[in-house]
């Protein structure tokens, strides 16, 4: 099961790691701009 | 109606909008409703004779492989609009790059989950054959493709070449979905096959394996759109930057 636990894990995290970063630079750019 | 490609007025007012809307907040909940429910399923899935735990991998890998052949179609598209000069506008320009962006992240999975599953099933983390190399291959175009856009340069000459570059990316594509079916390689055959009536697989896999589909298809277009929010707001702040340094310029001119 590691190897499937790795599929998933790898997975989950870098696509939460992008959506993280994705709406904290916006967030990052609405605040400049407000 | 087009809008002009570089216009501060125009896409500033859009960039304080935003794109954050009732959409993309109802967008992101079924991309993650879909996708915890593509976890739950997949790692759900029984053991099989051939595979064992293995063939859980079916509910995410296919999935991500999909979700990257449509940034590329989404990038192509895009740049075809902005190429036309009827339908010529910045936001098919920055809608090409982030797609392209989000795609990357999905190539990268996409080599990275089918390695993981090469790896207990064939005995190798990676070989030479054709779905694989090609899947490489369009990792490396897409990464090419995002240097591509950094080039300092106006908008309008980033644009026409970013257009030709997602243009002929996009070629790839086709040529890697049809691969298990024109050379011999390691890999199965085509996954989308499973999803007709004439299937060799289990009911039970090929739910956990649709619902993967659809999950990475709301997760990349979920993410696409916020990333072309950054975009546009990063359009915006060069936009002002602009205007500030000319507007100081002028200050300058009169005061000499």
């Amino acid at each position: 099961m590691s190897y499937v636990y790795a599929g998933y894990g790898i997975t989950l995290a870098s696509i939460g790691a992008y959506a993280a970063w994705v709406l904290w630079r916006g967030r990052a750019l609405t605040k400049d701009r407000s | 109606v087009s809008e002009p490609v570089v216009s501060g007025g125009i896409v500033s007012e859009r960039a304080r909008r935003g794109t954050g809307s009732a959409l993309t907040l109802s967008l992101g909940v079924a991309a993650f409703a879909s996708l915890a429910a593509t976890v739950a399923l997949g790692l759900g899935l029984p053991r099989t004779i051939e595979q064992g735990d293995y063939s859980k991998l079916i509910a995410i890998h296919p999935g991500i492989a999909w979700a990257s052949y449509v940034a590329f179609g989404v990038t192509a598209l895009a740049s075809a609009l902005w190429l036309w000069p009827r339908t010529r506008s910045l936001t098919w320009d920055l809608l090409a790059g982030a797609s392209a962006e989000v795609g990357a992240l999905f190539t990268a999975l996409t080599l990275v989950t089918g390695s993981i599953w090469g790896r207990p099933t064939w005995g190798v983390w990676w070989v030479w054959d054709a779905r694989l190399t090609l899947s490489a291959l369009m990792l490396a175009l897409e990464l090419g493709y995002l240097a591509l856009r950094r080039v300092p340069s106006d908008a309008e000459a980033r644009g026409r070449r970013s257009a030709v570059a997602g243009l002929l990316a996009v070629t790839v594509v086709p040529v890697n979905h049809f691969a298990v079916e024109w050379w011999r390689t390691l890999h199965q055959g085509r996954s989308l096959t499973q999803v007709t009536p004439n299937n060799s697989l289990d009911g039970q896999f090929i739910f956990a394996m649709t619902v993967g589909f659809l999950a990475m298809t709301l997760v990349y277009a979920w993410l696409t759109a916020h990333r072309l929010r950054i975009a546009r707001l990063e359009e915006d702040v060069v936009d002002d930057d602009l205007d500030s340094a000319l507007a100081a310029r002028r200050r300058e001119a009169v005061t000499a």
